[in-house]
């Protein structure tokens, strides 16, 4: 079929000056970005960049906004095959397992030279590098992350009688308060954990606070069928159905905001990311707090990271090293902290002076960052896409009631089982 | 005439159903009528008293560049019609009046494509324009869809109700093969090649699958991507700016259709598309 | 000549048609007995295994069964939808061109963007069929939460995007017709309903057939309103083939399997193509 190509090609030629062609410049990176969460993101990473290149103008940085992390991960992908690569990109930080296997990244400690960069890779929250390493290399450089945090309604709060600066700290008082806050009409419930877009990520917090992650170090072994992540997922079924005080069915992560804002849920799980955005448009007291413990208190960490492609020449590996530096410098993570709410991804970012200030006058911004003492890794394997599929089907086959907790987690198992075997 | 009770009775009961269902069918863009024009906090609630705003329009236009968006759509739509006008036309005329060996069996190949249309192929689609080096432009959007099947068949029709006589006349007067063509038949098709126009540009400025996987960058990325990126229920849902968004990249569309809609309806009878 | 002329006037398109039609077609069924590739183990022979896996694939079975009552629930209920329309707007009617215009707006309005507007319809308490439900009492549904409902929403808003579209085909072909023929029902004392069914409806065959085979291929190929609405959830119970063949392919970067999956397509297409052809043409006059 090669003659038949070569006719396509000649053909589609003419076409081609409608294709992309940047501009040259000294050094050219290509970086695509996604946006998961709330707010006019773009227009901040876009002045971020622009600062960049004021500082360092023999760099040029064309950043992409790709749309979700699903979507900035096919576009990387996809790029580096059809012969325009990016050099670097944030991506999902869950995405590490299979840019491994696609050999698309370079390990962070090839790439650092000096003592100076190898100190800097450990100036990190611990918690926030573990979805970035793996194999004792570190792949990922945090850059946008998050946490689950737990939004509540102080005005619903004291309608009901409850003390608004005593948001709930364990499942039973969960529970507890969220009877009191679910209204017999209709017209409010007590809680809203959302179920759609990310089901695995929430859950990932339940099964913690139930004392039990959801994978190894590895990313070839999961443990959906452990008895105390069987208990997390009866738990949230529960919420929905014995307890009544969240809607039964799935909840849709897109919407969540709007049915807080509206006020039809006195209290939502969500990611930090959305501070911003309900600081901001709330018309009532709200309040932000860890979420609730069983065992222990836990969540997932989230969001995404930076990494560094292997197509690429040694210029282009400084460059990018440059670039990554300067978008997670403590200035730069507290900036884009403040206006997100996105954790500041060092504890050097919250000795800024600026973020310092931002805290105290508006404390929650703090939350996420103490809760990363308990967080951990989101789930990432290797064949993620499938895998995180199978344990999402199985999250919203039994809050949906088609399958029982123990028996949809037991399928989700033996899917990953099949899948992850032979990378053991 | 004399109306009897029963047939007016009928009559309003079926003047009331047109109405009914046209409200109903029209809800979602009163919707985003609404949401546009108010601010966000009046999204889900409806107010007669709401006060009306731009700002969504301005949020939108800051948070993505869709007046880009809109000229890659153009740009996409209009080089695309363009390049199926010429292919369709070419190959429609093949088999109007050139009874060439093999040219049934070539039509059935070509029908192939009304059922498996270029979407359908996705996965082996985008490895070819991979292969060709095409992703990311807009010509690799527009390159599936140029030869269409759907063309090739109305031009053939309209080409075949033709009279004979015409062509013959036109050849006395010294028109070669491309001349008759040319001077005769696409004059005479003139409403199949409206109709199918305008066919083929609402269906290209509306499609969003394969310009999803094609296309990676701002550069080449039509309204539709642009608008799926943007309004990605992931960012958090709100309904203001993405509806501001939606009559953005509506608009022009919507305004021609407005304008043109009766030749539009006639268009499609003349072209005796049925 | 004639054939020399024939070929070179039919090269162009065939070129591109061959390209991005058959020769895919081809590739797509060799791609499916290769196994899944990456960098770090390449991609080899399997033979049926992808078939077999396929075959035991729950979500597999899940997706083709939705498509089907997904292609029952949008095909017939559209056409008879715009076949109506078509009829009211058809005749008299004060506002005609508003009326006319108001059926015909979905299919120049993207369905992604669309999705985002039916998203507000949709949402549980605070979305507007909810708003209305609770104006009579009813309260809230989660509709697209729940299983039982969220194809059937998604149906309707199917329903919603193509039978104007489809509308257009019936009202060229009703002005089409000639006035004569009412004048003949009337005189012989046919009423309506008679002579709709014993000489519109006949007259209407092949716009009928051709509306058909439009929406039978859009119950396949449209799947633009998952990416916002559902992403096929729950549990993929909103979940259609080829959204699967594209999560296939583009988030597992499965494109084995993806082709795999693409074969059944091609042969469910196949399929109705050769029921479309049998048992529909002979009623049919057609050129």
């Amino acid at each position: 079929m090669k003659p038949l190509k070569k006719l396509l090609g000649a053909l589609s030629i003419a076409a081609m000056c409608w294709s992309a062609n940047p501009a040259a410049a000294a050094t050219e990176l290509t970086m695509y970005y996604p946006v998961a969460v709330g707010g006019p993101l773009t227009a901040i990473v876009d002045s971020m960049v622009a600062d960049f290149m004021t500082e360092n103008p023999d760099i040029t940085v064309n950043a992409i906004y790709a749309g979700n992390y699903n979507d900035a991960r096919i576009k990387a992908l996809a790029a580096l095959n059809s012969g325009q690569p990016a050099q670097t990109s944030v991506m999902f930080s869950i995405d590490l397992y299979e840019l491994i296997e696609q050999d698309a990244i370079v390990a962070f400690d090839d790439i650092v030279t000096t003592d100076e960069e190898r100190a800097w890779l450990d100036s990190f929250y611990p918690a926030l590098m573990e979805n970035g390493t793996t194999g004792g290399k570190t792949w990922g450089i945090p850059f946008q992350r998050s946490t689950i945090v737990m939004y509540y309604n102080k005005d619903a709060f004291r309608a009901a009688g409850l003390d608004p600066e005593a948001p709930p700290q364990t499942w039973d008082e969960l529970v507890e308060m969220g009877k009191k806050l679910t209204k017999e009409d209709g017209s409010q419930w007590g809680a809203m954990i959302p179920s759609t877009g990310y089901p695995y990520w929430m859950f990932g917090a339940l099964t913690m606070q139930n004392g039990q992650v959801l994978m190894n170090d590895s990313g070839d072994t999961t443990f959906f069928d452990d008895p105390a992540v069987v208990e997390a997922l009866q738990f949230w079924y529960d919420l929905g159905n014995t307890h009544q005080i969240m809607p039964a069915g799935t909840i849709e992560w897109g919407t969540l905001r709007q049915n807080f804002l509206e006020g039809k849920t006195a209290i939502m799980w969500h990611s930090t990311g959305n501070l911003t955005a309900v600081k901001d448009n709330a018309t009532f007291d709200f309040g932000v707090a860890m979420l609730p413990a069983s065992e222990r208190r836990g969540t997932p960490t989230g969001g995404g990271n930076f990494y560094i492609f292997k197509q690429t020449t040694p210029e282009e590996r400084t460059a990018a090293m440059k670039l990554i530096k300067f978008m997670t410098s403590p200035e730069r993570s507290a900036e884009w902290s403040m206006k997100t709410g996105y954790v500041g991804i060092s504890p050097a970012a919250y000795q800024n002076e600026a973020l310092v200030n931002y805290v105290e006058e508006f404390p929650y911004a703090a939350v996420a960052r103490d809760q990363l003492e308990f967080a951990t890794a989101e789930l990432s394997t290797y064949q993620t896409g499938r895998v995180r599929k199978a344990l999402d089907d199985a999250i919203q086959a039994a809050l949906t009631g088609a399958a029982t907790p123990e028996q949809a987690l037991g399928e989700a198992q033996a899917v990953a089982e099949r899948l992850l075997k032979p990378y053991r | 005439m004399k109306r009897d009770p029963i047939s007016w009775l009928g009559n309003a009961l079926e003047t009331g159903a047109a109405w009914l269902l046209a409200i109903v069918w029209i809800a979602p863009l009163l919707y985003a009528l609404w949401a546009a024009f108010h601010p966000g906090e009046y999204a889900v609630r409806f107010d007669l008293f709401a006060p009306l705003t731009l700002e969504n329009f301005a949020h939108a236009l800051e948070r993505a560049p869709f007046p880009r968006y809109a000229f890659n759509t153009f740009i996409l739509v209009t080089s695309l019609l363009s390049a199926q006008l010429v292919l369709c036309t070419l190959a429609a005329y093949a088999f109007a009046r050139f009874e060439f060996k093999g040219s049934s069996i070539a039509f059935g190949l070509v029908l192939v494509q009304l059922m498996i249309t270029p979407e359908i192929l996705i996965v082996e689609n985008y490895a070819i324009l991979a292969d060709l080096g095409l992703v990311d432009t807009i010509a690799g959007i527009g390159l599936p869809y140029m030869a269409s099947a759907f063309g090739i068949f109305l031009l053939r029709q309209a080409f075949k109700s033709t009279p004979r006589e015409l062509e013959e006349a036109a050849r006395l007067e010294g028109c070669g093969v491309l001349g008759v063509l040319w001077r005769v038949y696409v004059p005479l098709a003139r409403p199949t090649y409206l109709a199918y126009g305008l066919v083929s540009i609402s269906h290209h400025w509306n499609n969003f699958l394969w310009p999803l996987v094609v296309t990676n960058s701002v550069a080449t990325r039509p309204l539709t991507v642009g608008l799926g990126v943007f309004g990605a229920p992931e960012s958090g849902v709100n309904w203001s700016v993405i509806s501001a968004a939606t009559l953005l990249s509506v608009a022009p569309l919507l305004i021609a259709f407005l304008l043109f809609q009766r030749q539009f309806v006639q268009s499609f009878m003349r072209a005796g598309i049925k | 000549m004639k054939h020399v002329y024939g070929w070179l006037l039919l090269t162009p398109a065939a070129i591109l048609l061959i390209g991005f039609t058959h020769y895919p077609t081809l590739r797509t069924i060799g791609e499916s007995f290769f196994s899944r590739g990456s960098s770090l183990r390449p991609s080899r022979f399997i033979g049926l295994d992808n078939y077999r896996a396929m075959f035991d694939d729950p979500i597999f079975w899940k997706v083709l069964t939705n498509n089907l009552w997904f292609a029952l629930g949008t095909i017939p209920t559209s056409i008879i939808l715009a076949l109506t329309m078509a009829l009211l707007v058809n005749r008299a009617l004060p506002g005609r061109a508003l009326v006319r215009m108001a059926f015909f707006t979905p299919t120049i309005l993207p369905m992604i963007a669309v999705a985002n507007i039916w998203l507000f319809f949709y949402t549980p308490d605070i979305g507007l069929i909810d708003q209305i439900l609770s104006l009579v009492g009813i309260s809230g549904h989660n509709w697209l939460g729940d299983p039982a409902t969220v194809l059937g929403a998604i149906i309707v808003m199917t329903i919603w995007k193509e039978a104007g579209f489809f509308m257009i085909f019936y009202l060229a072909a009703l002005q089409h017709l000639p006035p004569e023929l009412r004048e003949a029902s009337r005189l012989e004392g046919a009423g309506r309903w008679h002579h709709f069914r014993r000489v519109t409806f006949p007259l209407l065959m092949p716009t009928t057939l051709f509306v058909l085979i439009n929406a039978v291929i859009n119950s396949f190929k449209l799947v633009d309103h998952l990416f916002i609405l559902t992403k096929g959830g729950p549990n993929n119970a909103s979940n259609l083939l080829l959204y699967y063949i594209f999560e296939t392919a583009f988030s597992y970067f499965d494109t084995n399997f993806a082709a795999t999956l693409t074969v059944a397509l091609l042969f469910l297409l196949a399929l109705m193509a050769l029921a479309q052809f049998y048992l529909l043409d002979k009623r049919v006059h057609y050129r």
